[in-house]
Order: structure tokens, then C-alpha cells, then sequence
């Protein structure tokens, strides 16, 4: 390869001179200062005071907390809701972004569709829960859907509207560099459709619709508003309760106890994450 | 650069294919598409068309006024700004948070596929932080933290510190999407042996190849920054949903939320209309 | 009081929190304040329950968007007095004692009775029990959730004193709300006045002051409200200035005009707003009390019963461990 000693731009070219190595990590501190500053260091007050007492005490044993029957429910029921919801939005949120990238690529309709998503992706609170009761609840226009508070089905429903919309903004750049070569070569090659995707498709768009799931999750787990306007009475997953530990009137609020769910919730994340990151493992195999 | 085509290009080289399976398989995927999009355009739209309708009810049910439009117009302002300056804020806002998002994520997410693999968990995982705690226990962490800013600064402009970080789970996610589909590698070494410096390589060489991951975030960040509601409405701060929401405190209407509710929607929609134009002007004199 | 007009023009604004212009007719509390004095209020989270006022007070401590004043519930009020400064507004012998804290710390300011608003369109009620009728399926709501909203547990204890229970014990209330819920007449919507008006939630346990036509949204000939006999409870809010507010003469001649007995002072305001006056008695004895709203409150018959501090914490211990395994 020719390599000049400078070129147009005044750069030195890689090859000449190695300068003393700076680690290549500090191309992140910009990221991660403010990360640290603005995200680290919130997350931080919530943590330690979730170690700590009303009277700010030091108080370890508060962990044990997260494991009292109540506290479990919660969690349990925010699982059981971010899964439903999310596996569910992710499937149609591909299925929809694949019906959308195998448009025109300047066409209106995908301007109209990427944009609504934007629009619905961060729709909901108390609008689109009402939404939803005038359609499908107590005296809907629709029908009145008797399952509709069965949680999680009726919040579910719900909150599939707002991930499909995020999965196909999030998923579509994906799609989009599916080469349609591929699917000629490997036609060529005397593949059905289905073993294109199988053995192309899919594994090439496995990280990015596994990525997207795992942000449904995320958005389904600390979505506060949508489910406190459906309904607000009885806390069926944590953020409700988290809710009531920080704002009760009733001399049940305690800002600790708000933290540990808090962190809970972080925990959470961090072991769903784990088996993401081994989901993603696997996928990067086939693609070996 | 290298281009992107489309899923239903077909290259003028493929060469022995019989037009019959190739015309089959165009109209099946056609007939896949208005399927798709008729059923899940009804999910989307009939909600909206019952929020319509509830906007549009005169103090009976059944008859229609327009008396919840009209009042967003003519609201009594005790107490609360009036609705042009949250819409001005909430503008400045989003173009604030749109830039510093994209000039601190995308060259460190390039950055890191190119050089610094080891860290990409971590990075995802940080980005996915903010997603993960809700906004109400977010903000008993930021309030000591704002309180020092408000010494500096009262405006409502200073909100773009933390949106910027609510912004990032889901532009995190839409800018690796487009990372994904394109050889960083590749494209980085044959700049770098023309003798591009990284700065080039980054903005000039693999940035213009983002186009749709790039757009998909601004759109995903402007979209949060117009929605957000909870941190500006705890730390006391104005701007569009919290005014909207004391404009449909203030008034006796019900129907005034709705109201309120849909004409941001569309307000939002029409601006990220706007701006996936212009990626696309920007693209004819790439 | 001359010098205290002068000093808070001079200041020129007035930060109030949590709000509603629906709730107790504040709305118009607000603007008669603002053209009477030519303050400026700066209404901020009008949502807001007692606990977040106080957390607004903790947040902005030092800058110029510190809440000037609250008006939170008995619970906070007593938890928080640390953060408030003693002030003795000039009516301050017109309140009954049990009413104020003689340092002056705290004062409450109006209230109303539990009572359930309903639409005119179920007839006329006369008794809870009527609610476990089939006629009320999905229609039966608290407003919000008894652990964390002061209206809503002191829902749960009416039923529970209309129910055979007592101010000590809100276990029959628990109950009740079980059986509803078995019934299938319990409602868990958030109840606003759009639901209201959409028919969704058509039965609301609620404040007298919040369950008027106003407030709820709907016509005074579709909305009715009964308090039932011999379960009368009341609750008061507190007023409380804060210590470090950054405009204290504002704040200060607020507390003023919402104590004054004037015709269009606040304790007048309120009452055209449905609630209950601190200063009622009083003012019905010197005849300065609208009495045409005074007529309009509804009529009760029993004693009304008022929770003790350790009675309301006992509550919501009780419902913290009981409450979601009834109702959910």
C-alpha cells in the first residue's frame, strides 16, 4: 500500500512514526465525564440512600427488604408486564419496520411512518390510557373488554402501542443494510426463503432486534404514568409502589425505601442484561 | 460512499432469473405490506380517533363542540407562562439536546466499534441506565444537582442537561443499528490508509453511511425532549407538556387535555416530518 | 398590616405549589389575590400531593423558585414542621385552638366531609350498601391509592365508620372495598373529571369540596352527593410558610388574604368553593359569612369524626400490609 508521507489534509499517515501510545480509551472520557456527571452521580445518591434510614443512619440491613413477599409481588409483576409487552412489541415492531424498509426508501410513506413512530413511540400517561378506556374499557366505544383489567393483558395492550413505534425506529437502520445481493446470492445458491433467513437474515439481524427487545424491556419496566392514570388504586408493579414511597400523604412515604426499589430495579436490569449479553453471544456465532 | 439500496431494488446485474418468480414474489411481498400496514394502522389510529372524539364532546355525550380547541387558545392565565414561550423553550431545548447527543454519542460509539471493543457492553449498559430508572426516583437523585445549576441559571434551557441522557437509551440503540449494517472497519482502514485523519474518517467517511441510524436518533431524541413531562414538571420547570398540562388544570373542561394532548401530537409530528426532509437535502450535496 | 402590602409589592411575586384552580375554588383565589395586590403568583405543580410540596421546598431550598407557602395535609404538616416559619395571622383568635399549632408553625385552613358523588342516573343513594348492587358493576372508585393519597384513605375510612368500625380501626373499610371488589363494582381507574364525564368511573369517594359540580366536571342536575349518617368524617388542610421562602412579605400577606374575613377574602373564597372554613364558627357568630354558599354545603347528621394523628398512622400501617392483597 503506498503510503504518503502527508496528504491533502496535513495528516500524517498511520504507518509513518508511531507516536508514544495513548490509550485508545481516552477517545471515551468526553462520554463517560458526562455520563458520570449528569447520570453516575444521580444514580449514585439513589444507591447510598437506599442503604440509609429516614434519619440518615446507615442502615445495610434495608437490603433484606427486597426480598419481603409485597416487594417480590411487585417485581414479579413488573417482569411478567415488561416481558409480555415487550416480546410482543418487538415482534411487531420488526414485522413493521420490515414492511416499511422494503418501501421506497425517499418515498412520503416512509417519512409519514418514521415520523408518527417518533410521534407514538413517546405517546402515553393518563392521554393514552384514556384513550384506551373510551375504546376498549368499562363503557368503550368499541367493545367493553371484560379482560381488560386483567393484569397484565389490559396495561399490556397498552404499552404495546407506544413499543412498536420505538422498535421500528430502532430497528430499521438494521433493515436497511440487509443488501438485497444477499438474498439474490444465496438464492443463486438454490436457498428457499426460509433458509435465507434462517441462515442469513436472521443471524445478521439478531443483535439489532435483540438490542431493540432488551429497550422495550427497559421502557416497559420504568413506565410510570401510562399505568398510574389506567389505574391508580392498587400498585401492581414497582414504579407505582415506588410512587407511593415517594409521595404518600398518608406518613408512608419514605425516600429510602423509594431508592432500594429503585436499585432493585437497577438489578434487575443488570440480570437481564446478562442474559442479553449471552443471547447476543450466541447469535455472533452463527454468524462465524 | 458505499450505497444502500433498497430491499426491493433489484441490481441490473442479477442475470437467468425467470421474471415470473420475481414478479410472484414482489406481489407477495405487497400484499405482506398493505396487510401489515392496514392492521396495524387501525391499532394505531382508531385510539387516536377516540381521543378525537372525546375532545370534540359537548357537555353531553353525543354532541360535538369545539369548545375544548378553542379554550387552549383563550385560556386564563393565572399563575402559568403563556403557551408561546413553552413552545419556544421546548424548541430551543430539543435542538439543544439533538446536538450535543449526536456530537458526544456518535464519534464515541465509532470510536469504540473501531478501537475500544472491550468497553462496548459497558457503554450499552450506561446508556441504558436512564431507561432504567424511573423519572420520579431519577429526580430525588438530580435535585441536589439542579439545585447548583439554579444558581447559575433559573431557564428552562438548563433541562438539556439530563434530556440528553434521557435521550440516550434510545438513540444508543438506533445509531448501533446503523453501525451494524455497515463495515466500520473496512471503511475506517482504507481512509485511514488514503491518509484521512480520525476526525474525517468519523464525520466525512462513516457518519454520511449512518444516514438512517443518525436520522432515527435525532427524530427518537427530538421526540423525548417534545414528550417529557415528569422531571420538568417535578423540578418546576415549564415547558410544553407541563404547560399543557396547567392550561388543562385551568380549565373547567375536561375535553381541554385531549385537546391539548393531540394538537402537541401533531405539533410533534408535523416538526419530525420536517426533519427527515432535511436528511434528505443534505444528502443531495453529499 | 400596612407596611406588610408595602413589603410584599416591593417583592412583586408569590410562589405557590400543588394548586389545582378546581380544588376549593383557588382558581379564582389566585386571581383575586393577584389584581387586589398586582403580585404575581407563580402556580407550580398543580398536582402535586403534600409530600412533594415539601420536596420542592427541600429541592429549590436557595433559589428564587422556592415555594413561598403550602397547604399540605395534617400527616406532612406535623412531619415537616422543621421547615416552616412561625406566623400568627391577625385573625389568629377567630381559629379554635385544636386547629392551630400555638407556635404559630402551622395553622389549618379549610376542610370538608368524606362523601360519595355519584351520577343522577343510579337515582338516589342512601346507604353504602346500596353500592354492592349488580347495577353498579365497574363502577366504584377511590380517588387514588389509600397508601398514598390522604383523600383515599380517608375514603376507606368512611366506609369503615359506616361499616360498624371506628376512627381506631379501618379494618371494616378494608373490607367493604373487598366486597366490591368481589362484586365486581370496584372501579381501579385513576377518576378525573374526564373519566367522570365519559361515564367510566360514575361513583367517586371523595371530599364534599371535590365532589361539586365544578370540580368533577358535570352538570349540577347529573351529579348528586350524599354523606352517609352517622359516618362523618372530616379532614382539614394546613397552611405553613416556609422558613427560607424567597419572597416572605409575599408570603405572609398571602396568609393574610386567605385568613381574612373580608367578603371576597379567602375564607369566603373557600367556601363558595364547597369547603369548610377554619374560621366558620367565628364568622357565623359576626356575621361576616357568605350564607348563601354556607347553605349550599351538604347537610350531615351525626357527629363528625375527626382522625387523631396515631389514628391515621395506624390506618395506614393497616392498609400498607392489607390493602393490595383486598383490592387486587
Amino acid at each position: 500500500m503506498a503510503v504518503a508521507a502527508t496528504t491533502e489534509t496535513g495528516a500524517r499517515s498511520w504507518r509513518a512514526g508511531r507516536r508514544p501510545s495513548v490509550p485508545s480509551w481516552l477517545g471515551t472520557v468526553p462520554f463517560l465525564a458526562y455520563v458520570a456527571i449528569f447520570l453516575l452521580w444521580p444514580t449514585g445518591i439513589v444507591v447510598v440512600d437506599a442503604f440509609k434510614n429516614p434519619n440518615g443512619a446507615w442502615a445495610f440491613s434495608n437490603f433484606t427488604e427486597l426480598f419481603n413477599p409485597l416487594v417480590r409481588g411487585y417485581f414479579i409483576g413488573s417482569f411478567k408486564l415488561c416481558v409480555f409487552s415487550s416480546i410482543v412489541g418487538s415482534v411487531l415492531g420488526a414485522i413493521l419496520a420490515y414492511a416499511i424498509a422494503s418501501g421506497d426508501p425517499d418515498g412520503v410513506v416512509r417519512r409519514l411512518y418514521l415520523s408518527a413512530s417518533g410521534v407514538l413511540g413517546q405517546f402515553g400517561g393518563v392521554t393514552l390510557a384514556f384513550a384506551f378506556l373510551v375504546l376498549v374499557g368499562p363503557v368503550g366505544l368499541l367493545f367493553h373488554a371484560s379482560w381488560y383489567f386483567d393484569f397484565p393483558w389490559g396495561i399490556g395492550l397498552i404499552y404495546i402501542y407506544f413499543e412498536i413505534p420505538l422498535m421500528v425506529l430502532v430497528f430499521l437502520p438494521a433493515i436497511d443494510g440487509v443488501r438485497v445481493q444477499w438474498r439474490e446470492a444465496s438464492e443463486n445458491l438454490g436457498s428457499s426463503a426460509w433458509q435465507y433467513w434462517r441462515y442469513v437474515g436472521g443471524p445478521l439481524l439478531m443483535p439489532a432486534f435483540l438490542g431493540g427487545a432488551l429497550l422495550l424491556f427497559a421502557a416497559a419496566l420504568s413506565a410510570y404514568a401510562t399505568i398510574q392514570a389506567w389505574e391508580n388504586q392498587v400498585a401492581y408493579v414497582v414504579p407505582q409502589q415506588i410512587s407511593t414511597a415517594l409521595s404518600s400523604e398518608v406518613g408512608l412515604s419514605n425516600v429510602n425505601v423509594a431508592d432500594l426499589l429503585a436499585l432493585g430495579m437497577v438489578i434487575l436490569m443488570a440480570i437481564v442484561m446478562t442474559g442479553y449479553a449471552l443471547l447476543q453471544r450466541r447469535a455472533a456465532r452463527w454468524l462465524r | 460512499m458505499a450505497a444502500v439500496t433498497a430491499l426491493n431494488e433489484t441490481p441490473a446485474t442479477s442475470a437467468g432469473r425467470p421474471r415470473g418468480m420475481q414478479a410472484r414474489r414482489r406481489r407477495r411481498l405487497n400484499i405482506f405490506r398493505y396487510v401489515v400496514f392496514t392492521v396495524l394502522g387501525l391499532f394505531f389510529v382508531l385510539p387516536l380517533l377516540g381521543l378525537l372524539r372525546f375532545s370534540l364532546e359537548g357537555t353531553k355525550l353525543g354532541t360535538w363542540s369545539g369548545t375544548a380547541w378553542r379554550q387552549i387558545a383563550s385560556y386564563q392565565n393565572t399563575g402559568i407562562p403563556p403557551l408561546q414561550s413553552a413552545i419556544e423553550i421546548t424548541l430551543e431545548l430539543a435542538v439543544i439536546t439533538c446536538a450535543v447527543m449526536l456530537v458526544l454519542l456518535v464519534p464515541t460509539m465509532i470510536w469504540v466499534r473501531l478501537k475500544v471493543r472491550w468497553l462496548e457492553r459497558t457503554i450499552e449498559f450506561l446508556c441504558l441506565l436512564p431507561l432504567t430508572i424511573p423519572a420520579i426516583v431519577l429526580v430525588v437523585g438530580l435535585g441536589p444537582i439542579y439545585n447548583k445549576i439554579q444558581h447559575f441559571s433559573l431557564s428552562s434551557l438548563m433541562l438539556f442537561w439530563i434530556y440528553v441522557v434521557l435521550a440516550l437509551p434510545y438513540a444508543y440503540r438506533a445509531l448501533a443499528a446503523g453501525l451494524s449494517a455497515i463495515d466500520v472497519t473496512t471503511l475506517s482502514e482504507a481512509a485511514r490508509s488514503l491518509g484521512a485523519s480520525w476526525f474525517t474518517v468519523i464525520v466525512r467517511v462513516i457518519a454520511p453511511n449512518m444516514r438512517q441510524g443518525i436520522l432515527n436518533a435525532v427524530l427518537l431524541s427530538w421526540a423525548t425532549v417534545f414528550g417529557e413531562f415528569t422531571i420538568a414538571y417535578l423540578l418546576l420547570y415549564t415547558n410544553l407538556q407541563v404547560e399543557l398540562y396547567s392550561i388543562s388544570r385551568n380549565t373547567p373542561n375536561a375535553g381541554v387535555l385531549f385537546s391539548t394532548s393531540f394538537a402537541a401530537l401533531i405539533f410533534t409530528f408535523v416538526l419530525l416530518l420536517i426533519l427527515s426532509y432535511v436528511g434528505r437535502i443534505r444528502r443531495g450535496r453529499g | 398590616m400596612n407596611a406588610l402590602v408595602t413589603a410584599a409589592k416591593k417583592e412583586g411575586t408569590l410562589n405557590v405549589i400543588a394548586l389545582p384552580p378546581t380544588w376549593a375554588n383557588y382558581g379564582t383565589i389566585i386571581s383575586t389575590f393577584e389584581k387586589k395586590y398586582g403580585i404575581t403568583v407563580n402556580s407550580a405543580l398543580p398536582d402535586g400531593s403534600s409530600q412533594q410540596e415539601v420536596d420542592a421546598v427541600k429541592t429549590e431550598n436557595g433559589t428564587a423558585k422556592a415555594p413561598d407557602v403550602l397547604d399540605v395535609g395534617m400527616a406532612v404538616a406535623l412531619a415537616n414542621t422543621n421547615l416552616f416559619a412561625p406566623y400568627e395571622v391577625s385573625t389568629w383568635s377567630d381559629i379554635p385552638a385544636a386547629q392551630k399549632a400555638p407556635n404559630g408553625l402551622w395553622v389549618q385552613d379549610y376542610g370538608g366531609y368524606m362523601a360519595v358523588g355519584y351520577s343522577s342516573k343510579f337515582g338516589t343513594i342512601t346507604s353504602l350498601s346500596q353500592l354492592l348492587g349488580p347495577k353498579f358493576k365497574n363502577a366504584v372508585a377511590l380517588n387514588g391509592n389509600p397508601t398514598s393519597a390522604n383523600a383515599a384513605l380517608n375514603g376507606v375510612m368512611m366506609a369503615s365508620l359506616a361499616e360498624g368500625g371506628s376512627a381506631s380501626n379501618i379494618a371494616a373499610g378494608v373490607s367493604f372495598f373487598q366486597k366490591l371488589k368481589a362484586a365486581g363494582n370496584f372501579s381501579p381507574i385513576q377518576a378525573t373529571g374526564a373519566t367522570i364525564k365519559a361515564g367510566t368511573t360514575p361513583v367517586v369517594f371523595n371530599w364534599d369540596y371535590l365532589n361539586i359540580p365544578s370540580y368533577v366536571g358535570v352538570a349540577q342536575a347529573n351529579w348528586k352527593v350524599f354523606i352517609p349518617q352517622n359516618a362523618v368524617l372530616g379532614g382539614y388542610y394546613a397552611q405553613a410558610i416556609n422558613k427560607d421562602a424567597p419572597h416572605p412579605a409575599a408570603a405572609r400577606l398571602w396568609e393574610e388574604f386567605l385568613y381574612s374575613q373580608a367578603a371576597n377574602g379567602g375564607q369566603n373564597l373557600w367556601l363558595q368553593g364547597g369547603a369548610r372554613p377554619v374560621e366558620q364558627q367565628a364568622m357565623t357568630a359576626n356575621s361576616t359569612i357568605d350564607t348563601s354558599a354556607a347553605a349550599k354545603l351538604p347537610s350531615v347528621t351525626g357527629t363528625p369524626v375527626f382522625l387523631s394523628p396515631t389514628q391515621a398512622t395506624d390506618a395506614a400501617n393497616y392498609l400498607a400490609a392489607n390493602w393490595a392483597k383486598a383490592v387486587s
